[in-house]
């Protein structure tokens, strides 16, 4: 018995949408028959799971909270997907952010100035993008895999925060915890509602949803990096330059992923701390597959993912599963979104042999 | 000298931290040979640990969590298998969301095993052999899975180089459509090579949990598996050197117990960093020349292969 | 037609694939111990044909006979059992193993590699083949690689070995060994089908021939006997009427040129170019004919910017631009369109729309970085109405078009840049004949209106009707361009054949 796979002449365009559904139906298939096995009632599992956290408007505050960096960081890297450059370094993008900032956030929080929080903002980006060179210059001049690069840096990006909050940055009031002084108000996004943690920081990612639009489907460049990772040759016929999406790709999602780290610091958590991030570089992978590589789509994707976060720290909460079960989620629904994605451009066909 | 009394245990460090790494890295080896980029191995490798601690804790013996292991992370590479090579998608893809689902599926197990610790497997006593001066502590007074990783490498190295099946798996990475040409069962080859690679990873990921650090934390293999990958590249896809090059990342990675006995003042984060940053610099030195890429790289790695007809 | 039984005879083998019939009744026998070549252009249908014979492609009918009795061949397996062995033009080889490896890999039997190393080195020496079985693949010459792609046959004593493009890749010496090897066969009594369409080579060494022209049988022949005038006329067709146009105004001063264009190929089966020199001018069309395989691909992308060379070797309107990038040079007017439509002229995933962008960034479609999309709808729907190419509008995907209305939209894109200089690639291969005849107008009125215009085609009745001069690209070197009025289809062929004191070959 054989699996064959067979062309179709046009593609399943409804598929594109279809895709993500089918795999978020069967995600919750499996998790269903995961809950059966842990002794947990189904129905109400999942309804603990992605009804009950979004019945409060401090629920809601969250969703928006935990999707923002998702939608942020996304697009950053749907810029690159396109291109077929892979960025796997957000996490260490994003804490490479947060550490810029906050070392802004220490040195000035104290003086109350006007100009600290947006000169975090840029430092974030910054943070973001002097990392992601890293790899993109040994990309580009030495044909370096920027998957394994990237990933390295992850690595190092975490032990630097680790020395900095346990050592040159630690929190002199802070009973000798492993974390830096807590932000100033000047040095932190308000929130917007009260009560809330929602904060102004969901401004960035607006903006940003529509810079994203603007680059990927109006601008010229984002023109050439499509082509570029579609049809690499055609590309080469056209002059367009490999090297230069090389450095886009990776520039750009390395400031959307530092941003998102700074608005995280400055935000939430209004400290840095040794764990910055429960692996928002690594959703935003599944982010930006889920939306299709879209700016539309990554906003719904970030909102999915975000779901399933909150989920799984509700259920957490309620009945003591463990916090892993989102991750678990999330690389199953990556996991049957590609099996889905095959049937866009694919009749599935089994024949004996 | 005040290294010398440092210098033993440092190099029997090393032969303990590389283990782990020689067994993923060469189940990667035997997968890529054949065409096969998996990225999934730290999840795979986490899918062994854990699954070495749940049989372990169950009270069976260690070779029984070491099997269980090593079946785990086949299964869970024919997760991926079937993504990219039946259903042809991109293989990158696939194994980023097996090792993003082995993250959370093992933390998930794992999550109720609390601080229970294992007990480790025995370090050998071979006679004569151990009690050599030197050499005895270093070379001859290991756990019996650090040995075996020793004898799989020297197999792979048998099998790539001396048996037809190795030279089918060498041609079929080099050219799937060649292969399936003369009349090979490509993709079923890969499969077959791609499950390897995932008992592999799993036997490394158990090592940790049997020999290691027997104390469940969750991502415990704090990237080893990214570092096997690495490795592969490193090795130049040959056997022998997989093992010199894990030697050489175990030796980086036991230098920051033993910096301060030996001197060195250091951050403790800044000696950790230190097998990441080796890493980066190994890939670069070998992705510089396009020569040695070109000759080494199985040329169909990565690439789908979808058989006509 | 002999009573003896045949090895092989061929009777009415017919295949087709959509849009084409590769195979139209095609009938060939081939008796034991004969060298029978099988002569045409590319696209004729010699490649489709073999396939059948070894048995990787299945005939939609017709019958094969092997020793006089009907057989199936449903795999490379089977033709091999039957005593088929194949040499492929561009070799199934692995070159990161050894000679013996590669051997031991295509037969069966126990692997012992220091038997079968053995039995090479005995193959070889009888049929002066040198080969060590010890050396890595990689470490060979393409002609070293043949022998060893012969041997392998060889191992399994065939009964008929087929030759595809077999002296492409090889010096006159290697030719010379080559073709003893092959009579020692045919004197032990196996038969070979030798495809191939070098004239002189296959009037060597050849009994018999069987010439295809699109898909057909249009003769056979005696080599010994016929003139390789004849070869040559039925291998490209009948004269053709020549085609009233305008005269040709010339500009004085050449508009692209190549001067010494010399350059090794990045493809170890491609061509290295020598010394290659032309001269485009305004107000015509220059025809380089050629079979493909020749050098082609090679100039192409060194003409184009996708390849670079020293500055000197390309220029356009006399400044030199051989070390410039293709973005460059098409500011300075150039326009291309290559060989390949869907994945180098355009992306088949990406809408009209999109393709039409694709190398027109100045034509007013991008204004401070932004793509105007009102502009780029609007080229786009320009070029399929001008260029009549049949779709459901510019949003359909460039795949989903037809062989010939995706090349009337390429064409029509780069024309639509007002281009100084256009090269065209192929510009009819795959196409309709009413596409066609649009398309060779197209190119016709874009040079009288001024433009530089070069053609590269295999297709002789195409360069003879649209072309003002004639050169021919054999082997990485380049004919002196001839007036059309001043040649003929039988001397552009026999030129394309590699017979002529300009391919003179040293000896």
């Amino acid at each position: 018995m054989r699996i064959v796979l067979e062309p179709r002449p046009v593609p399943l365009e409804p598929m594109r949408v279809g895709a993500p559904l089918i795999a978020l139906a069967l995600t919750i298939f499996v998790g269903s028959l995961l809950f059966i096995a842990l002794g947990l009632n189904p129905l109400t599992t999942l309804r603990a799971y992605f009804i009950e956290p979004l019945s409060t408007s401090g629920g809601v505050s969250e969703w928006l909270l935990k999707a923002s960096p998702l939608i942020l960081i996304g697009l950053g890297l749907t810029v690159g997907f396109r291109a077929n450059v892979w960025n796997i370094g957000a996490e260490g993008m994003f804490t490479m952010g947060a550490i810029a900032a906050g070392w802004l956030a220490v040195r000035f929080g104290g003086g109350g100035h006007a100009w600290l929080l947006p000169a975090m903002v840029v430092a974030g980006a910054l943070g973001g993008i002097g990392w992601a060179a890293i790899p993109a210059f040994l990309k580009a001049k030495a044909n370096a895999n920027e998957i394994l690069v990237t990933l390295m840096l992850n690595y190092v990006a975490a032990l630097i925060l680790s020395w900095l909050v346990n050592g040159p940055m630690k929190d002199p009031d802070g009973m000798n915890y492993p974390q830096s002084a807590p932000f100033e108000p000047s040095a932190m996004f308000p929130p917007l509602f009260e009560g809330l943690r929602i904060n102004g920081s969901i401004f960035i990612t607006a903006i940003a949803v529509v810079l994203a639009w603007l680059f990927l489907d109006r601008s010229f460049m984002g023109f050439q990096m499509s082509v570029g990772g579609a049809a690499p040759t055609a590309a080469r016929y056209a002059g367009f330059s490999r090297s230069r999406a090389i450095w886009l790709g990776l520039l750009i999602s390395g400031a959307t992923a530092g941003l998102a780290g700074m608005m995280e610091a400055a935000g939430p958590l209004g400290q840095l701390t040794p764990v910055l991030s429960p692996g928002y570089g690594f959703t935003a992978i599944i982010v930006a597959f889920v939306g299709r590589l879209t700016p539309l789509g990554v906003v719904f994707g970030g909102l999915l993912l975000s779901l399933l976060y909150l989920g799984g720290e509700s259920v957490q909460m309620s009945l003591n599963l463990p916090a892993s079960l989102a991750r678990t989620f999330q690389g199953m629904l990556l996991f049957f979104l590609l099996a889905a994605d095959v049937l866009i451009l694919y009749r599935v066909r089994i024949k004996r042999r | 000298m005040s290294m010398a009394p440092l210098l033993v245990p440092i190099l029997s460090g090393t032969m303990v931290a590389a283990t782990p790494l020689i067994y993923a890295a060469i189940g990667e080896l035997v997968a890529e040979r054949s065409g096969v980029l998996n990225l999934g191995v730290e999840g795979m490798m986490l899918i062994g640990t854990v699954t070495a601690f749940a049989v372990a804790f169950a009270g069976y013996p260690p070779v029984f969590a070491a099997l269980a292991a090593a079946g785990a992370g086949a299964l869970a590479s024919l997760a991926f298998a079937f993504l990219a090579l039946s259903l042809a998608t991109n293989q990158y893809a696939a194994g980023l969301a097996l090792t993003i689902l082995g993250s959370g599926l093992s933390a998930f197990i794992g999550h109720d095993f609390g601080s229970s610790a294992l007990k480790s497997i025995p370090k050998l006593h071979l006679p004569f052999l151990s009690d050599l001066p030197f050499i005895g502590p270093v070379l001859f007074h290991h756990d019996l899975m650090t040995y075996l990783a020793l004898v799989v490498t020297g197999g792979i190295w048998w099998f790539l180089y001396r048996t037809k099946a190795g030279l089918v798996l060498r041609i079929v990475g080099e050219s799937p459509e060649s292969a399936h040409a003369i009349g090979y069962p490509v993709i079923r080859i890969r499969y077959l090579a791609t499950m390897f690679g995932g008992a592999m990873a799993g036997l490394g990921g158990a090592y940790l949990a049997l020999a290691y650090t027997p104390l469940w934390v969750e991502n415990m293999t704090a990237g080893r598996g990214w570092i096997a990958l690495a490795l592969v590249v490193f090795a130049a896809w040959r056997p022998w050197r997989v093992m010199l090059g894990a030697w050489l990342f175990g030796g980086v990675t036991v230098l920051q117990l033993f910096a301060q006995g030996l001197g060195i003042e250091a951050p403790s984060e800044l000696l950790s960093s230190l097998p990441y940053i080796a890493t980066i610099i190994v890939l670069v030195a070998i992705s510089r020349n396009p020569r040695t890429m070109r000759l080494n790289a199985p040329v169909s790695l990565a690439r789908t292969f979808r058989p006509e007809g | 037609m002999n009573i003896g039984a045949s090895r092989l005879e061929l009777r009415s083998i017919t295949k087709r694939y959509p849009g084409i019939t590769a195979n139209d009744c095609v009938s060939l026998t081939v008796m034991p111990g004969e060298i029978h070549a099988v002569l045409g252009e590319n696209g004729a249908g010699k490649s489709t044909l073999m396939k059948i014979i070894y048995g990787a492609v299945e005939a939609d009918s017709g019958e094969i006979l092997w020793n006089g009795k009907p057989v199936a061949i449903p795999n490379p397996a089977a033709a091999r059992r039957l005593g088929i062995g194949m040499v492929y033009q561009h070799f199934s080889l692995f070159e990161s193993v050894s000679v013996a490896e590669n051997i031991a890999v295509a037969t069966s039997g126990k692997f012992d590699l220091p038997a079968l190393s053995t039995r090479i080195t005995e193959l070889s020496e009888r049929y002066g083949l040198p080969v060590d079985p010890a050396r890595l693949l990689h470490h060979l010459s393409v002609g070293e690689r043949q022998r060893v792609e012969i041997i392998r046959c060889l191992l399994q004593e065939p009964r008929l070995l087929i030759l595809d493009e077999p002296t492409s890749v090889l010096t006159p010496q290697a030719v010379r060994r080559l073709f003893e090897v092959l009579r020692q066969l045919a004197a032990e009594g196996c038969s070979i089908l030798y495809i191939s369409h070098k004239l002189d080579e296959i009037r060597e060494l050849c009994d018999s021939a069987t010439i295809l022209r699109g898909g057909r049988v249009v003769g056979t022949a005696d080599p010994r006997e016929s003139s390789a005038a004849e070869l040559a006329r039925l291998m490209v067709g009948a004269e053709l009427q020549p085609v009233h146009r305008e005269p040709v105004v010339r500009e004085v001063k050449p508009r692209l040129e190549a001067i010494g264009l010399s350059a090794r190929s990045d493809d170890p089966f491609g061509i290295d170019l020598g010394d290659l020199s032309l001269a485009v001018h305004g107000g015509e069309i220059f025809g380089i004919a050629g079979v493909s395989g020749n050098g082609q691909a090679e100039l192409l992308s060194l003409l184009s910017g996708e390849r670079t060379a020293d500055a000197d070797m390309v220029q356009l309107d006399m400044h030199p631009v051989g070390d410039l990038p293709v973005a460059r040079r098409r500011a300075r007017g150039l326009a291309f369109v290559p060989e390949e439509r869907l994945g180098r002229g355009a992306v088949p995933g990406m809408t009209l729309e999109d393709n039409g962008l694709l190398t027109n960034q100045t034509g007013g479609l991008v204004r401070r970085g932004f793509i105007d999309r009102r502009q780029v709808f609007g080229f786009a729907r320009k070029i399929i109405a001008q260029f009549d190419v049949r779709c459901t509008g510019p949003t359909a995907l460039a795949r989903s078009l037809s062989g010939g209305n995706l090349q009337k939209f390429i064409v029509g894109r780069e024309v639509s840049l007002n281009p100084r200089v256009l090269i065209v690639a192929q510009p009819t291969w795959g196409v309709d004949v009413a596409a066609s005849s649009f398309i060779r107008q197209t190119l016709i009125d874009l040079s009288r209106s001024g433009a530089a215009v070069l053609v590269i085609s295999e297709e002789l009745e195409e360069l003879f009707e649209i072309c003002d001069r004639i050169a021919v690209i054999y082997q990485g070197r380049l004919s002196p361009a001839k007036p059309r009025a001043e040649t003929s289809v039988e001397e552009i062929g026999l030129l394309m054949a590699g017979v002529g004191p300009a391919f003179q070959r040293a000896a």
